[in-house]
């Protein structure tokens, strides 16, 4: 049973990764007449050209593809995300950013950045933690309704529609990313920006899992949920364009490419050249969030201090 | 020797007296009042309560796991003694089996009140996934419910052939009694059908009780928190209910033999055997606390010492040495000696033991939750305590009043202790004279 599971789990991974291939990096292809069939060069995941005919090469107009679904999640993508902390100043800008993109209101940011020192002798450092979007999810693993469930494309959501309220996920999670709405959430205006100066109203009639926080329900968990409202205009989660340092580099596993806005990496090279690792591996969780050591800082940590609140709740949407 | 007539006017239901009526009154009082509470909640959410993100669950949680806990006395009293043949505990099956039923409604009552969003609770049936331990906990405890509920039912059949008979002088209330008794005739085949009912059912229901409560304990060990994450939770959680459920059955004894001048049925035999039990039981659970302390507190691990060190030095060290020392050692130290084994001083002793259970569940809920894996930071001070709110409190004293309630109703129409097999075990025959003559 196992085996015949880890078969398809590789054959959906390698012809996910023949898709990906043939479309997003269609682009950088250099096309070829060949004999009889038009041939297109391409760039694999290990950087080799490899000519690939015309005819095999599809044409997607949009990433959500044509039959989009909230539980599935955009086809053939798997996210990560890689989070470098020896760039984190705990400037803060990620969590502003996600509190006012998600209309968080009240002291429960989705995205914290914690101060830590793994033992006296080791040096302090940083570290932004968010939903990690485990592949084996502890949340999802124990949710009565499944009001909280995980998707093809490596995301974890809520259906705040659907969600009870039992706080199961909560005592199950082990990062503590989860939040209540203990209260009616006081969003304040919830406004979409739709581009080119427009702004929609969002309402519970047009809620949708993939943009959580808008709006929020009392008695329900919320969550960072990788911001599947911005992939789907081919755009980067808020905290990741936010960050003044680039400490957050998000991508696609089957692309095998990462990027922070400015820089853009092979995501397994990166994680290979320093060293990254997963929070909590011995639980087994699996997440999608890598993280790089806190090594040769580019920042020193005390300038992190400054933001540094111990009791201090976020900075409220309100406020900023 | 009583004659039946005797055994029935000694047993059979009785009008409340002013304390009776008082006793209600003050339970009413309280459920009123956590009706409104739960009002607030209802409409203002959660927010009315002392939790938060990293006190997740509260009071509620771990009243519920009482609840749970004592119901399973049910199971111990009229299934695993009635099978190991304990003739003495015959007496006392109809008050545990009580408690069991009344102690299960309200765990059901608050899982609903500790949840978010109660409107939505048909989602549990529209969308229930069978991987969750919350829906395996619904389906055993509705299970446990119906067969506790049957298991009170079934041995009040003759009872309440008995009871039509008595108050004959009182037409509607001889009718209902007659109605409640399913026809019962007392004929050879009924009698068999009977105890064939009553033997299937106390089998049936001994896995289903371990069920609900290693489920119950399953809620918290299949998390990964320090604490919780234990193999032992199951027996942990099984042997410390038998101890709760155990108390709670001597308190109810001694204050229904009070009022209800029961000595004749409920002896002090009776309350030295049960308070023997309860010693044996709270050993039991003790040698699960040891597995569940030190054996972590051996390791030490750093995620372990945490949580440790807040029981053991920390803040919340006052309860756990309470509940501990107060609420197991020391009861158990003071019942070796003859004297703690008269009613009263049993009656006091079970009264802190089941205090002592209640706060137990706190010091098993709260602590861990306040220490989770990543530091907490950033969040208002506030948030690094639990303390539970004036209304959560009044909801719980609701929870345990309304359970209390249910328990004070049933005495009040149901035959305390089963006269039908009271009179079958002390070998008084009952008049036949009347049966034939009502067809």
């Amino acid at each position: 049973m196992k085996e015949i599971d880890q078969k398809n789990r590789r054959s959906f991974i390698s012809n996910g990764l023949k898709l990906g291939l043939l479309t997003a990096i269609g682009g950088v292809a250099v096309a070829k007449s060949l004999n009889e069939e038009e041939m297109v060069e391409l760039m694999d995941t290990d950087g080799n050209i490899i000519k690939v005919p015309v005819s095999k090469v599809e044409e997607h107009s949009s990433l959500k593809g044509d039959n989009y679904s909230t539980r599935e999640g955009f086809p053939n993508k798997k996210f990560v995300m890689v989070i470098d902390l020896a760039r984190c100043k705990n400037a803060k800008q990620c969590q502003n950013a996600c509190n006012k993109a998600h209309f968080i209101p009240g002291d429960n940011a989705w995205l914290k950045i914690y101060k830590m020192q793994d033992n006296p002798e080791s040096a302090p450092y940083w570290m932004p933690n968010l939903c990690q979007h485990c592949d084996q999810p502890a949340c999802v693993k124990v949710c009565p309704v499944d009001a909280t469930f995980k998707r093809r494309d490596g995301i974890v959501l809520i259906d705040n529609e659907r969600c009870i309220g039992c706080r199961f996920c909560m005592a199950a999670c082990p990062y503590s990313v989860r939040v209540f709405n203990w209260s009616e959430p006081n969003q304040g205006e919830i406004k979409m920006d739709m581009g080119m100066g427009m702004e929609m109203d969002m309402d519970h009639s047009k809620y949708t899992p993939d943009y959580a926080g808008a709006p929020s329900v009392r008695g329900t968990v919320d969550k960072c949920d990788f911001c599947p409202h911005m992939i789907a205009e081919e755009k980067l989660p808020h905290c990741v364009s936010a960050c003044p340092n680039g400490v957050y580099f998000f991508g696609d596993l089957y692309e095998d490419s990462v990027t922070n806005g400015s820089e853009t990496f092979q995501f397994s090279k990166l994680l290979k050249d320093n060293a990254g690792y997963r929070l909590m591996e011995d639980l087994g969780t699996m997440p999608s969030v890598y993280y790089l050591p806190a090594k040769n800082r580019q920042e020193d940590f005390e300038s992190g201090l400054e933001n540094y609140t111990e009791f201090e709740s976020v900075q409220k949407v309100k406020e900023s | 020797m009583k004659s039946f007539e005797q055994l029935t006017d000694d047993l059979a239901p009785r009008k409340f007296g002013l304390y009776g009526k008082i006793w209600i009154g003050f339970l009413l009082v309280i459920i009123i009042g956590a009706i409104y509470a739960y009002y607030l909640q209802f409409t203002k959410g959660l927010e009315i309560t002392g939790m938060n993100d990293y006190s997740l669950w509260g009071i509620y949680i771990s009243n519920f796991v009482f609840f749970v806990a004592i119901s399973l006395v049910g199971s111990l009293v009229t299934a695993i003694l009635r099978l190991s043949g304990v003739n003495w505990a015959t007496p006392l099956t109809r008050i545990s089996e009580i408690i069991a039923v009344a102690a299960i409604i309200m765990a059901g009552l608050t899982i609903i009140i500790d949840m978010g969003r109660p409107d939505r609770i048909y989602n549990l049936f529209l969308h229930g996934r069978l991987q969750s331990p919350i829906v395996w906990d619904v389906i055993v405890v509705t299970t446990y419910l119906t067969i506790s509920l049957l298991l009170l039912f079934f041995p009040l059949l003759p009872d309440f052939r008995i009871l039509s008979k008595k108050f004959k002088s009182d037409k509607r209330r001889s009718k209902l009694y007659k109605k409640l008794s399913l026809n019962w005739r007392g004929n050879d085949k009924q009698k068999s059908i009977y105890k064939w009912s009553i033997r299937t059912l106390s089998v049936l229901i001994i896995p289903v009780a371990f069920g609900i409560h290693t489920v119950t304990a399953w809620l918290f060990a299949a998390t990964y928190r320090p604490g919780w994450d234990s193999s032992n939770f199951g027996p942990y959680f099984i042997a410390g209910a038998f101890v709760a459920g155990t108390g709670g059955v001597i308190c109810v004894m001694y204050l229904l033999r009070k009022f209800r001048h029961l000595e004749y049925y409920l002896t002090d035999y009776h309350f030295d055997r049960m308070a023997k039990l309860l010693v044996l039981l709270i050993l039991v659970y003790l040698y699960f606390n040891v597995n569940e302390y030190l054996v972590p507190a051996l390791k030490n691990t750093t995620k372990e010492s945490e949580h440790l060190k807040a029981l053991f030095f920390g803040e919340e060290s006052f309860l756990f040495y309470a509940v501990i020392f107060g609420g197991l050692i020391i009861p158990a130290c003071a019942l070796i000696f003859k004297q703690m084994r008269k009613p009263l001083p049993l009656f006091l002793i079970s009264v802190i033991v089941v205090i002592g259970a209640w706060w137990k569940r706190y010091v098993i809920v709260v602590p861990t939750l306040l220490h989770p894996f990543l530091p907490v930071q950033g969040v208002p001070k506030n948030w690094h305590h639990y303390s539970p709110t004036h209304l959560e409190w009044l909801i719980t004293w609701g929870t345990l009043a309304g359970a209390m309630l249910i328990i004070t109703l049933l005495v009040r129409y149901v035959p305390v202790i089963p006269i039908h097999e009271t009179a079958e075990e002390k070998g008084i025959a009952e008049p036949k004279n009347d049966t034939n003559n009502e067809k």
